[in-house]
């Protein structure tokens, strides 16, 4: 888990670096708070999967804002992570059309594999399941998705041939 | 088959990129536009179109683009609404996924016509992977001349950027959107001023949906008019539809409006019927904002007419019987659906996606998904049922902005149209409350 | 200008001024209320959706009536518009119906609540809501958060008005308390624990509609109306602070010292922190005389004065209007 006391211990990758400086360019230079879901974005993906309140508080200083502006903007949408969270964040979809499809079942499916509930991360720290609106996936759910990838028309086997395929991704990894 | 105006070449290998999509007779419009065109020119055409926004409202486009103001020493922005996040609809996404080169294209053009030198497409951040397609396909627009610096020697310029938004259903309002795109929660403004003054950072501002704008190259290829020939009366055109729920064959399916509803959803150049060979009781047509409809008065008006896919049509009856073609999220449902646990879950949309700004729509939403949650699991009464028919009212047309409304509507709807299989959960909350229990009117009258 | 008819009333205003405002112009009982509009505070407003009123004709070019009901604090008048508040049942019957959303999840804790006697969600529920409550369920509870010294932090009486958020923004140069998280979980916060220090600050107090910021100094120390309110100013250092206030007392004793409000509940000029928090001594100010308080509260029991209609403004009132100003006298 990546956490930082104060924004100072905030450092982000070259290659981060240069994709905020690209983000800030597309927008008038007295707008650089346009930038701020974009670099937040950028941000979690940097350090570990959430935006902890000194990493909040290094993008405000990017952007040359109020730490306040990065709080209320990355408390209002729910796609940043405000907590810790484990190597992958299961985002299944619950709405209307997923739930027609079999959702319910599949969420508590993957419940009883990770040994977690919704909203928690597994006792081993591979996964935290969330349950998520509707992500535009209609008619190919129920669905799932992993950090940028969608995972469509989901059954029970292909949610544990997926599960089984992550945790061997991770143990390679770690391994590495 | 009919007419194919969007996804024509969607199957064409490689039409994601520009090469291929240009071989497929792509960025014609651009070259027409920008070399031949006025923007003002450009503009005509597609108010004789008669293209309607596609986003869900179906308010004509040629309209909101000549409501934009010109005042002297200020941009003008054109931002491409791509936050599809209206449960039931999928048909931008699939569109800029497979062919992200007609949005652009659209951008483009469409740009030209009001004048903007910026444009933003501003994308849910979930659709991450779509980004990076768009943002691939606008890099080989960049090096083949189509964006930047005076375009095909035009003398236009243009620079197009895409935004990801961050998880807020809200941002597919358009001043919601606008002030995300400006970094700030996403709470839609008052208005007036409309976007067409005041939008992004205080300057005249159009927000067009993907759809809208992607149909944009057609219309100026082949001219309003000929477009305003496709489809029936003020319906003109083709729409992509998002079909979903219980069907043989989901997906996104083109159509020239004036389709008959029974063959769209029966056919198998479409649906394909409802799945496993079950019955259709009701479907929600054109996103979940709009009011449900049981399957009789879905096939037909209550005068006994049959529908067609219009705007017109899909709505003839009011809200008494009728419903909103919208943004063409159809969910259709088979006679296993418990439509008291389908209103529920769309209740539990509703209170989720609520910004807060204003107290109907913070306090209200959450209210009806309580009590429907209630009724759902085998605590409501009958005076919950018509409870939630009162707070629906009280947040219907009092919001600051359309969520309000998307919130009430399905709610009304479905005790309007259910109320029986409402009063059933309260009638019998153990049997109600089985996995899998579902509402069986023949049953229920007998018992 | 534009002429308008307000409630039956004509009245003739500044191109671009607010329904809201126009209505107040007329004065009385006619006026919507407004929780979250507040004229010193620059967009603030549409928010509350408690001032929405029916427009039976947009204006004398364009005479249909505009479908919905507007906000009244935000919309514009037009030449020629007429408006219906008080005459208007379903402007009346949507706003009963605001009131109760506003209440569903208020604690309703007024008993020891130091807003108690000059709160405008008690005064609106009293004039537009109904006795009962149809919400069975569990009311919305916060975490508690300490924002300070000063100002004391009552997330679940508030009713997101913004206010407090604008007169950051407008009057200190670094805002560090602003709305966290989304819907009805949308929450006043500092995100971080963090005060609100700025020397302005403690006019978040003032413009508070209810009983979610309220000064600590003054906590639980007594009831609003048992205070005795007296106009004061002192020659204040603070660059921007006008120094003019009024002083709540009891006794010798100044218990409270508050911006100087009128009748719409409004801040007529803002002070600085320590006039509020610092000066607590009779010696301290320059007493101008005995503080009027004008609207229908239990702070002016000994000195009630009713809202009026202007008479300059309308000397030949409509029979409706006449009638409540009756009723209400007796």
């Amino acid at each position: 888990m990546v956490d930082f006391k104060d924004k100072s211990e905030v450092k982000f990758s070259e290659a981060a670096q240069k994709e905020i400086e690209r983000y800030i360019s597309h927008y008038p230079a007295d707008r650089k708070k346009s930038a701020v879901l974009p670099v937040l974005h950028i941000a979690q993906a940097e350090f570990g999967g959430w935006v902890s309140p000194a990493v909040q508080d290094k993008v405000a200083e990017i952007l040359g804002i109020e730490p306040i502006e990065v709080y209320e903007v990355a408390t209002f949408y729910t796609m940043f992570n405000l907590k810790p969270v484990g190597n992958y964040v299961l985002e299944v979809c619950r709405t209307g059309p997923c739930m027609l499809r079999g959702s319910d079942q599949l969420i508590e499916h993957i419940e009883n594999r990770i040994g977690c509930k919704v909203g928690e991360t597994s006792p081993d720290g591979m996964f935290t399941l969330k349950t998520v609106e509707c992500l535009a996936a209609c008619g190919m759910g129920p669905m799932l998705q992993i950090h940028e990838d969608y995972h469509e028309n989901l059954d029970p086997e292909k949610v544990d041939k997926l599960l089984e395929d992550l945790r061997n991704k991770a143990a390679v990894k770690q391994s590495n | 088959m009919g007419l194919k105006i969007l996804t024509e070449h969607i199957n064409v290998p490689g039409i994601e990129t520009y090469e291929t999509y240009r071989k497929m007779g792509g960025y014609r419009s651009v070259e027409k536009a920008l070399k031949t065109m006025t923007p003002d020119e450009v503009v005509e055409e597609v108010k004789k179109s008669g293209l309607r926004g596609r986003g869900g409202a179906g308010f004509p486009t040629g309209m909101k683009w000549s409501f934009l103001a010109k005042p002297e020493g200020k941009p003008r922005y054109l931002v491409c609404n791509a936050d599809e996040s209206e449960p039931g609809t999928f048909k931008d996404r699939v569109l800029m996924e497979k062919i992200p080169h007609a949005l652009i294209e659209g951008m483009i053009t469409s740009s030209f016509a009001l004048g903007a030198r910026t444009s933003y497409i501003y994308i849910r951040g979930e659709l991450m992977f779509v980004l990076r397609i768009l943002e691939k396909a606008i890099a080989e627009a960049y090096a083949n001349g189509m964006l930047g610096e005076n375009i095909l020697g035009s003398g236009y310029s243009l620079d197009l950027h895409v935004h990801p938004g961050g998880g807020a259903y809200i941002c597919g309002e358009e001043t919601a959107l606008l002030e995300s795109l400006e970094g700030k929660r996403g709470n839609p403004r008052n208005k007036p001023p409309f976007p067409a003054v005041w939008g992004l950072y205080g300057s005249p501002t159009v927000v067009n949906n993907v759809e809208s704008i992607a149909t944009v190259p057609w219309i100026v290829n082949n001219t309003g008019d000929e477009y305003a020939k496709i489809g029936v009366g003020r319906s003109t055109g083709t729409k992509l539809i998002s079909a979903g729920g219980h069907l043989n064959k989901p997906g996104v399916y083109e159509i020239e409006l004036g389709l008959p509803v029974e063959e769209f959803l029966y056919s198998d150049e479409y649906c394909g019927g409802i799945w496993k060979g079950r019955k259709f009781k009701a479907v929600v047509a054109g996103g979940s904002s709009v009011p449900i409809l049981p399957a009789e008065l879905f096939l037909k008006t209550a005068e006994g007419v049959p529908r067609v896919m219009t705007y017109e049509s899909l709505s003839e009856g009011g809200f008494v019987s009728g419903t909103m073609l919208g943004s063409g999220g159809f969910i259709a449902m088979d006679d296993t659906t418990c439509v008291v646990r389908n209103t529920w879950n769309f209740a539990r949309f509703y209170h989720h996606e609520s910004c807060g700004q204003c107290s109907p729509c913070r306090e209200g939403t959450g209210w009806m998904e309580k009590v429907l949650h209630r009724l759902e699991h085998g605590h409501g009464s009958m005076h919950d049922i018509d409870l939630l028919v009162s707070i629906s009212k009280q947040i219907e047309g009092n919001t600051i902005c359309p969520l309000g409304d998307a919130a009430a509507w399905p709610v009304a709807s479905a005790v309007r149209h259910f109320r029986e299989e409402f009063e059933w959960h309260v009638r019998n909350p153990q049997e109600a409350t089985k996995p899998g229990a579902v509402f069986n009117k023949s049953e229920a009258v007998l018992a | 200008m534009a002429k308008i008819t307000f409630d039956g009333i004509e009245v003739e205003v500044e191109d671009g001024t607010t329904i809201l405002n126009a209505a107040r112009k007329i004065g009385g009982n006619v006026v919507p209320p407004a929780m979250c509009y507040y004229t010193p505070l620059k967009g603030s407003g549409g928010k509350c959706r408690v001032c929405l009123v029916k427009v039976t004709a947009g204006s004398a070019k364009d005479p249909r009536p505009m479908p919905k009901l507007v906000a009244s604090c935000i919309t514009p008048v037009q030449d020629g518009m007429v408006v219906e508040n008080t005459l208007s049942e379903q402007a009346m019957e949507a706003r009963k119906g605001i009131v109760e959303m506003l209440l569903i999840n208020h604690p309703l804790d007024c008993p020891v609540c130091d807003q108690a006697g000059e709160c405008d969600l008690q005064n609106l529920s009293y004039e537009h809501g109904t006795s009962g409550t149809r919400y069975e369920e569990d009311r919305r509870t916060f975490d508690k958060i300490d924002i300070g010294p000063l100002i004391q932090l009552h997330m679940t009486r508030c009713i997101l008005c913004y206010r407090c958020v604008y007169t950051a923004d407008q009057l200190t140069e670094k805002r560090v308390h602003g709305v966290l998280g989304r819907g009805d979980a949308s929450e006043i916060g500092t995100y971080i624990e963090n005060s609100l220090e700025n020397e302005f600050i403690g006019n978040v107090i003032d413009v508070c509609p209810v009983g979610a910021l309220t000064d600590k100094t003054f906590r639980f120390k007594n009831r609003v109306w048992f205070t005795k309110p007296m106009d004061a100013h002192r020659e204040c250092e603070t660059p921007g602070c006008c120094g003019k206030v009024v002083l709540w007392s009891r006794g010798e004793e100044v218990l409270r010292v508050t911006a100087r409000k009128n009748e719409y509940g409004e801040v007529e000029e803002f002070i600085c922190n320590t006039c509020r928090f610092d000066k607590k001594e009779m010696s301290d100010w320059i007493i101008d005389g005995p503080r009027h308080i004008a609207r229908a509260s239990v702070i002016a029991a000994n000195h009630y004065e009713l809202p009026v209609i202007n008479p300059h403004l309308v000397p030949d009132l409509p029979a409706h209007v006449v009638d409540t100003q009756i009723q209400d006298q007796n």
